[in-house]
C-alpha cells in the first residue's frame, strides 16, 4: 500500500515541473505566433500563411546562424523573411476580390515548401543556438535546475506582449489599427487609409510568426528539419480567440498550449508510456475543444474585431 | 465657434448619361435649420455628397460665408468646416466614446498620454448641452446615443456647417426630438448651420426653418417652414398626378376567424449569445395585418429569422392553422407559409440566378417543374417567370437576368411574386419596403392588403411607424424581445407607442441613457 503512495506523490511534483518547464519551451512559439496572428487580426486581416512564414522563419533563422555564426543575426534574418511573407499576404489580399483566408492556405503550402526547397542543405550540419538564463543554479534538484532555464526569446516575448498590450490603447498606431479592424466603414469616413495599415500589421505578424519559426530550429528542440512544425501556425488562430484578441492573454494561452504540449513527453519521462501519441495530441484536442466551444454559427464571440471575416 | 453660410448656383452631376441633379441653386442660410425633401432618386444624395467632396459636382459653384471654394475631396470640405452625420452609424463600436473622440480628430501624436486627452474631452463635454460617458464602449450605448456621438465628434471637429442624412431612422419618436431639438437650439445658438436631408413632414414642420425640396434631380421648391404645409410638400415632392391614391377601404377582421400564425412563449438567441426574443407570444388571426414596431436591435431580426427556419430557437412553440410548425421547406410548403424578409437579395434570393431560377426556388421540385425523372424542366420555369414578371410587373421584364442586377423594387417585386404567386395562409413580411422608391412602395403595400382581404393571416415587423399605422389592423410594440404594448391601429397613438418603443413606459430610466441636460447659461 505505503509503496504505491509515495512515488504517486513524487510524480506529481516532477509532472508538475515538466508541465512549468514544458509551457515555456513549448509555448515560446506559440506566443509570437499569436502575437503575430493577434496584431493580424486586429487590423481585420486572418493570416492563415502563419504557419508557412513560422517554417520559412525556422529554415532562415537556422540557414543566417550558420552563415554568420550569430544566432541572433539568424532570429532577425528569420524575422525579415516572415516580414517579406507577411507583406506578400497583406498586399495580395488588399486586391479586390482575394479572400485572405483561402490564400493563406496558399502561402501556408507556398511557406512549407519554399523552406523545404531552400533547406535541404542545412538538415545536417550544427548552427550555433539561442542561449538560455539558468535561473535554478542555487538548486540542487536537476529537474528544478532544468526547469528554470529560461530562454532569452521567451522573455523578450513576455516584454513584447506587455508593449503590445500597451500600445493598442495608448498610442495612435494602436488605436488607428483597432479602428480599421473594428469597422472598415468608420476609418474610411475619418480618412484613414486601410490597406497601408492591414499591410503592415500582416508584414509585423509575419515577422513575430517567423522569429517563433527561428526559437524551434535555435532554441528547441534546436535543429532545422522537416519536421520540425507541428501546426503552431495554425494553432495560433485558435489560441488568439480564446485569448479574446488581447495581447496580454495571448501569452496565458501559450503559455496553456505549451503545457499540454509537454504534457506526452512529461509524462513519458515519469514512465507513463502507455498513451504516448494520445497525449502527445494534447494541443490539437485542446484545439477543437477551444473552437467547439467558441465558434458557433448562431453567435459571435465577444471582442471580436468587427471587420474580420473568420467571425463574421 | 460661428455658423456657416452656404450656397450652390447651378450645382450639376452626371453619372454617364444620367443627369442626377440639375442646375440646383441653394440657400442655406446661418444658424438655420435647412431641410432637403425628396424621394429616393431625388438628388439630394448627390447634392450633399458633392458638398461635402465625396463625390465632387461636375457643374455649379460652391460659397461659403459668399466666398466661392473648390471642394473636391472630404478633407477640403473638413477644412472649410463642413461636416456629414451620415445615415448608418460611422463609429466604431468596438472601441470607447473617447478613443472614437480622439480618431475623428486626428494628428494624434504616436503615445497618448490618457490623462491629459481625459481632462481635454472632459473639458470639451462641459460646454456641450449633453453628455456621453467618456469611457463607455460604443457597442453598449443605445441609437440615440450614438447619434449624440456623431454629433459630438461634429462639434469636437468644429464643424460649422452640418449635413445630417436621416438623422433619425433608426430612433424612437422621443430620441428623435431630443436630437433633433438639440440640432435646432444649437443653430438658434448661431453655432452651428445644419442642412438636413429627411423623408419625414412632421421633423421639417417641427424642425426646420427652411425647406427645398428637390425632385428627379431638379429644384422644385424652396420656401420658409412657417410660409407651408405638409400638402404642398407631399405635392412638391411626389408630383401632382401621384398624391391621389384611392383610399383603402377594407374589410374588418372577423373575429370567428381562424388562428393563422400563433407564437407561444417563444425564446431565441442572438449571435452573442444573449436571449434575443424572450417569451414572445402572439396571434395573428386569418384576414389580419399584425404589425410589430420597435428600434432594430430588439429581437425583430431574430424573430424573423426563427419563423423562417434561418435560426433555431431555444423554447417556446409555434404553429401554423393550427398544426406545429418548425420552418422546414416541407411545412412552409404544406402550410403555405410564405415570406418577404428584408434585405431580399440577401434573405431572399441567389444574387448571381436568373430571376426565372429565383422565381422557382419554392417549387423548383414541384412535379409540374420536373421532367419524368429527376430532371428539371427550364422551359417551364421561364413560362411560369414570365407570367409572373408580367403580373407583378417586375422590370426589366427578362426573366434570364441575374437577379442581383435589378433595382431594389424589382427585386422585392420579383420576391413578391414568388411569394404571392399562390395563395399564402400566412405571410411573414419584415420591412418589406426599406429603401425602395415611391411606386415600388405603393405597389408592393398594396399586394399586402390585397393578400389580407384574400384572408392571409399577415405578420408585418417594420421600423417604419407610419407604415405600421397605416397596414396594421393590430400594432404590437416589441422591446428587448417582449411583446409590451398591443394596440388598435385606428385608435393607436403615437406618442404612447413612442414610449413603449423606448422601453420608457415599463422601466422608466431617469434620463435617457445617462444624458444630462444643461440649461443654456
Amino acid at each position: 500500500m505505503l509503496n504505491e503512495v509515495v512515488p504517486s506523490a513524487f510524480d506529481f511534483g516532477s509532472l508538475a515541473l515538466a508541465l512549468f518547464a514544458g509551457a515555456i519551451r513549448i509555448g515560446t512559439p506559440f506566443l509570437f505566433v499569436s502575437l503575430g496572428e493577434c496584431l493580424t487580426e486586429k487590423a481585420g486581416r486572418v493570416n492563415l500563411g502563419l504557419e508557412g512564414i513560422l517554417v520559412c522563419g525556422a529554415m532562415t533563422g537556422y540557414a543566417v546562424s550558420l552563415q554568420t555564426g550569430s544566432p541572433w543575426i539568424g532570429v532577425l534574418g528569420a524575422g525579415i523573411s516572415g516580414l517579406v511573407l507577411g507583406a506578400f499576404h497583406g498586399l495580395v489580399c488588399s486586391l479586390r476580390g482575394v479572400n485572405d483566408i483561402a490564400f493563406g492556405i496558399a502561402l501556408m503550402v507556398f511557406g512549407t515548401g519554399l523552406a523545404f526547397y531552400l533547406g535541404t542543405p542545412y538538415i545536417q550540419p550544427q548552427a550555433p543556438t539561442l542561449p538560455a538564463f539558468a535561473l535554478g543554479d542555487w538548486s540542487t534538484n536537476s529537474q528544478l535546475r532544468n526547469a528554470l532555464e529560461i530562454n532569452v526569446l521567451f522573455l523578450v516575448g513576455v516584454v513584447l506582449a506587455g508593449l503590445l498590450h500597451w500600445g493598442m490603447a495608448s498610442t495612435r498606431w494602436g488605436l488607428v489599427l483597432r479602428l480599421v479592424g473594428d469597422h472598415a466603414e468608420t476609418a474610411r469616413a475619418l480618412g484613414y487609409r486601410l490597406i497601408p495599415v492591414r499591410v503592415t500589421a500582416t508584414a509585423a505578424g509575419g515577422f513575430l510568426a517567423a522569429v517563433g519559426g527561428a526559437y524551434l530550429s535555435l532554441y528547441y528542440p534546436g535543429s532545422w528539419n522537416e519536421g520540425l512544425s507541428s501546426g503552431q501556425g495554425l494553432m495560433a488562430v485558435a489560441l488568439v480567440i480564446f485569448a479574446r484578441w488581447r495581447p496580454w492573454r495571448c501569452l496565458f494561452a501559450a503559455l496553456l498550449f505549451g503545457a499540454a504540449g509537454a504534457l506526452g513527453p512529461a509524462l513519458q519521462s515519469l514512465g507513463i508510456t502507455s498513451g504516448y501519441y494520445l497525449f502527445n495530441a494534447a494541443p490539437y484536442v485542446l484545439t477543437l475543444v477551444i473552437m467547439v466551444i467558441t465558434c458557433r454559427p448562431d453567435r459571435t464571440i465577444s471582442g471580436a474585431p468587427g471587420e474580420l471575416s473568420l467571425t463574421r | 465657434m460661428t455658423a456657416l453660410s452656404l450656397e450652390t448656383f447651378g450645382a450639376g452631376k452626371s453619372f454617364g448619361d444620367f443627369r442626377a441633379l440639375e442646375d440646383v441653386s441653394i440657400q442655406v442660410a446661418a444658424g438655420t435649420v435647412h431641410a432637403l425633401l425628396g424621394e429616393n432618386g431625388a438628388g439630394k444624395s448627390t447634392l450633399v455628397k458633392g458638398l461635402i467632396g465625396y463625390s465632387p459636382l461636375d457643374q455649379g459653384r460652391i460659397l461659403l460665408d459668399g466666398i466661392e471654394h473648390a471642394i473636391s475631396s472630404p478633407r477640403d470640405a473638413h477644412a472649410l468646416g463642413i461636416g456629414m452625420v451620415y445615415q448608418h452609424f460611422t463609429v466604431a463600436p468596438g472601441l470607447t466614446v473617447a478613443e472614437n473622440l480622439l480618431l475623428a480628430r486626428g494628428h494624434l501624436p504616436w503615445g497618448i498620454s490618457w490623462v491629459k486627452e481625459r481632462a481635454t474631452l472632459d473639458a470639451f463635454m462641459n460646454t456641450m448641452p449633453f453628455r456621453l460617458a467618456l469611457g463607455s464602449t460604443v457597442s453598449g450605448l443605445s441609437a440615440g446615443e450614438k447619434q449624440k456621438l456623431e454629433l459630438l465628434k461634429q462639434l469636437y471637429l468644429e464643424h460649422r456647417f452640418l449635413i445630417l442624412d436621416e438623422p433619425t431612422s433608426v430612433l424612437t419618436p422621443q430620441e428623435s426630438e431630443e436630437v433633433l431639438g438639440l440640432v435646432r437650439d444649437l443653430a438658434h445658438r448661431s453655432e452651428l448651420t445644419v442642412l438636413m436631408i429627411t423623408h419625414k413632414f412632421k421633423e421639417v414642420m417641427s424642425f426646420a426653418d427652411e425647406v427645398t425640396v428637390l425632385r428627379k434631380g431638379k429644384l422644385v421648391g424652396h420656401t420658409k417652414v412657417e410660409h407651408t404645409n405638409p400638402d404642398e410638400l407631399a405635392k412638391w415632392m411626389m408630383g401632382e398626378t401621384r398624391i391621389a391614391a384611392a383610399p383603402k377601404t377594407r374589410s374588418p377582421v372577423k373575429d370567428k376567424a381562424p388562428i393563422g400564425l400563433e407564437i407561444l412563449r417563444l425564446c431565441v438567441a442572438s449571435d452573442r449569445g444573449t436571449t434575443a426574443v424572450n417569451e414572445l407570444s402572439l396571434k395573428v388571426r386569418r384576414g389580419e395585418i399584425v404589425g410589430v414596431a420597435g428600434i432594430s436591435g430588439n429581437g425583430q431580426k431574430e424573430l424573423i429569422e426563427a419563423l423562417l427556419g434561418q435560426r433555431r430557437f431555444l423554447s417556446g412553440k409555434i404553429s401554423v392553422n393550427g398544426v406545429p410548425y418548425r420552418a422546414t421547406r416541407n411545412e412552409m410548403l404544406q402550410q403555405k407559409v410564405f415570406s418577404l424578409p428584408e434585405e431580399p437579395l440577401h434573405n431572399a434570393c441567389i444574387a448571381g440566378m436568373s430571376v426565372a431560377e429565383n422565381m422557382a426556388l419554392r417549387n423548383f421540385d414541384s412535379p409540374e417543374m420536373r421532367r419524368p425523372g429527376w430532371r428539371i424542366n427550364r422551359t417551364a420555369i421561364r413560362i411560369r417567370a414570365q407570367k409572373l414578371i408580367a403580373a407583378f410587373n417586375v422590370s426589366p421584364a427578362f426573366p434570364d437576368r441575374p437577379i442581383g442586377t435589378l433595382s431594389g423594387g424589382n427585386v422585392q417585386r420579383a420576391v413578391l411574386a414568388r411569394e404571392l404567386a399562390e395563395f399564402a395562409t400566412v405571410l411573414i413580411a419584415a420591412n418589406p419596403v426599406f429603401g425602395l422608391d415611391f411606386s415600388a412602395v405603393s405597389d408592393i403595400q398594396a399586394r399586402i392588403l390585397a393578400a389580407r382581404e384574400q384572408g392571409t393571416a399577415v405578420l408585418l415587423v417594420s421600423e417604419d411607424l407610419d407604415e405600421l399605422l397605416e397596414l396594421a389592423d393590430t400594432v404590437l410594440v416589441m422591446t428587448n424581445g417582449r411583446i409590451v404594448y398591443a394596440v388598435d391601429a385606428r385608435s393607436a397613438d403615437r406618442t404612447t407607442i413612442g414610449r413603449y418603443m423606448g422601453g420608457h413606459a415599463s422601466s422608466p430610466r431617469a434620463s435617457l441613457g445617462g444624458m444630462v441636460q444643461h440649461d443654456d447659461a
